[in-house]
């Protein structure tokens, strides 16, 4: 398209040809009169942290009004998952939240194991709950490389990646994919560790206190890093509660609920682990209270690697559920039938509905299930932490600078696959 | 540390205050499901939040479900509000039915301003109305789309392959976003 100027001198490719009354009730009312600016940040913007476009209202630089707006990585996997069987349907749940794909594995698979009735080891769990942990780490990894650089602090960017590269190549070396694993199922998980597994995790455990030591010291009483962010965009508990926000974001401001802790879920009330907690519920608070949940990640890794044996059942063995292993089908003919019909036509559930949820390294991700009696869900629904989040944006960013929008994006950790679905 | 009153039972304790507010509960698995009159839903939520005993203080979701075909439910749409108590750590379903005619129900987003998108996602993909809300736009779709696609009724939607033969034929008919 050619660049023709306009009388105005703007490029006629960037004129905005939209009706200004379509934002009448989303900005203040200065807008339309031109005392204050309207300016659009993303969707292309690299602090939004994916594809978020917020409509923003300027007075100066002061946010007067932030106007998410979202949907640009909606993918339909709710509707996607209706015309799956249950078994399938997990691999779906991997694509939401990219960076924790595990969380929604197992938000799914709980509600599933729910629908059906059906049991999981206590060794599956434990494999579950390493696997969740390395997970939530991978996930802070990301979150803590991308908050610091969108604040400026490079390098921490670099040395997380680095961290997050041994997490994934664990997660790998159990489902052979680094991220979209699908390594839950209903039952359990897919296959039982590898032997390298737990050398690595070890040698992992031994290495890692040592650069979150690092990372700390790299932010933690940095001036700069403090200055950006103690006392920007900060949220009190009543409010956090209200607009639904959970995870990180709603124990920074002091309030003590994690649902590993309060609503146990795989066997985590077997494990001891404190719940770190904000006071200011501002950016440094929830800054602190991801930094000092890997520490207690790694304490249930430890406690987890203690417990874990090196073989043993890794899914159930109801076969009306979990397909039966490779090698019986070479001398049962039960195993046979059970394998034909588990990958043809999957199992039936009831025409009930279950609500289930998990801590994830954002906050709780719920699902709906409801059952139709037959082999596909009626209808699933995600709750997310990021949709949360992102619709209490503009709580979070009023009265604050442009430059503390991006603070606060960061610290709230959103992910937009996650948000869109 | 101030005295927490006992948990009720939140069927009963609803029963003894707002008898013609429930109309039926279920139990499946361990979920209770109370089912509320539309126009109800408000109350019996705000009830629900501030009673002792009950404190179900926290909305942890609000999903719809559409019974298309079967209709085997008093009215097409459900609604189901997920209420949590983080005094007691207990979870409880609140669910509302809602006719195809007159897909429109009562905003929740006076007790829990965070059910403003909740709802703003089940008016965009499910199609029904919350009267009341403040921001009623699509949250997920683009504002120009057609029909509400998590309906039962609406279709998945294939892509036809194209091929290096036909590749231009089907792209004239793909219907891409409008600008």
């Amino acid at each position: 398209m050619a660049v023709v100027e306009t009388p105005t001198g703007a490029p006629e490719a960037y004129r905005w040809e939209g009706n200004i009354e379509e934002l009448r009730g989303l900005v203040s009312e200065r807008a339309f009169t031109g005392e204050t600016m309207l300016l659009n940040m993303g969707p292309h913007h690299p602090s939004t942290h994916g594809v978020l476009r917020v409509l923003l209202e300027l007075d100066g630089e002061q946010i007067v009004n932030a106007v998410p707006d979202v949907g640009f990585l909606h993918t339909g996997i709710e509707k996607t998952i209706e015309s799956k069987t249950y078994e399938k349907g997990v691999t779906a749940t991997d694509r939401m939240d990219y960076l924790s794909p595990l969380s929604n594995n197992m938000a799914f698979c709980l509600a599933v194991e729910k629908l059906v009735d059906l049991d999981v080891p206590p060794r599956a769990q434990l494999i579950r709950v390493i696997c969740l942990e390395l997970q939530r780490i991978a996930s802070h990894m990301v979150w803590l490389g991308t908050h610091a650089i969108d604040l400026g602090a490079m390098s921490v960017l670099l040395y997380a990646f680095r961290e997050r590269e041994k997490v994934l190549d664990m997660l790998e070396m159990l489902s052979g994919q680094r991220m979209m694993g699908s390594y839950f199922r209903p039952g359990g998980v897919w296959r039982d560790i590898t032997s390298d597994f737990k050398p690595t995790l070890v040698k992992f455990l031994g290495e890692f206190p040592r650069a979150v030591e690092d990372y700390q010291r790299l932010l933690e009483k940095n001036p700069i890093w403090v200055d950006r962010t103690q006392g920007v965009g900060v949220i009190e508990p009543e409010r956090a509660l209200a607009w639904g926000m959970t995870g990180p974001a709603l124990r920074g401001s002091g309030v003590n609920w994690d649902l590993r802790k309060s609503m146990p879920y795989s066997g985590y009330e077997d494990f001891a682990f404190t719940v770190p907690l904000g006071e200011h519920g501002d950016v440094y608070d929830r800054f602190m209270c991801r930094i000092l949940e890997l520490w207690e990640s790694m304490k249930i890794l430890h406690q987890a690697l203690e417990r874990l044996e090196d073989r043993g059942p890794f899914r159930s063995d109801d076969r009306k559920f979990v397909p039966p292993p490779r090698s019986e089908l070479g001398q049962s003919m039960e195993a046979v039938i059970h394998h034909f019909k588990l990958w043809t036509s999957g199992f039936d559930a009831p025409d009930e509905e279950v609500f289930a949820a998990v801590e994830s390294p954002r906050g709780e991700i719920g699902c709906y299930l409801h059952g139709t009696g037959g082999n596909m869900p009626r209808r699933v629904h995600f709750k997310t932490p990021s949709f949360m989040h992102i619709s209490s944006l503009p709580l979070l960013t009023q009265g604050h600078f442009i430059a503390d929008l991006v603070a606060i994006i960061g610290s709230v950790d959103i992910v937009l696959g996650d948000c869109d679905r | 540390m101030p005295d927490i009153a006992p948990p009720r039972d939140a069927a009963d304790a609803l029963q003894a205050a707002m008898p013609d507010a429930l109309l039926d509960s279920h139990g499946f698995r361990d979920e209770t499901t109370l089912i509320v009159p539309p126009a109800q839903v408000v109350d019996v939520c705000r009830f629900l939040r501030d009673t002792p005993g009950l404190v179900f203080n926290f909305l942890s979701d609000i999903s719809a479900v559409d019974y298309w075909p079967e209709l085997d439910r008093p009215e097409r749409f459900g609604i189901c509000y997920h209420l949590l108590s983080m005094l007691y750590g207990r979870r409880l379903r609140v669910k509302i039915f809602v006719a195809e005619d007159k897909a429109e129900a009562p905003t929740m987003t006076s007790v829990w301003p965070g059910a403003n998108w909740l709802e703003r996602e089940i008016f965009d993909l499910m199609g029904i109305r919350f009267s009341g809300h403040p921001d009623m736009r699509r949250v997920l779709m683009p504002a120009d789309w057609d029909g509400h696609p998590h309906r039962r009724d609406y279709p998945l939607g294939y892509e036809q392959v194209q091929f290096s033969f036909n590749a231009e034929e089907i792209m004239k008919h793909k219907p891409f976003a409008k600008e």
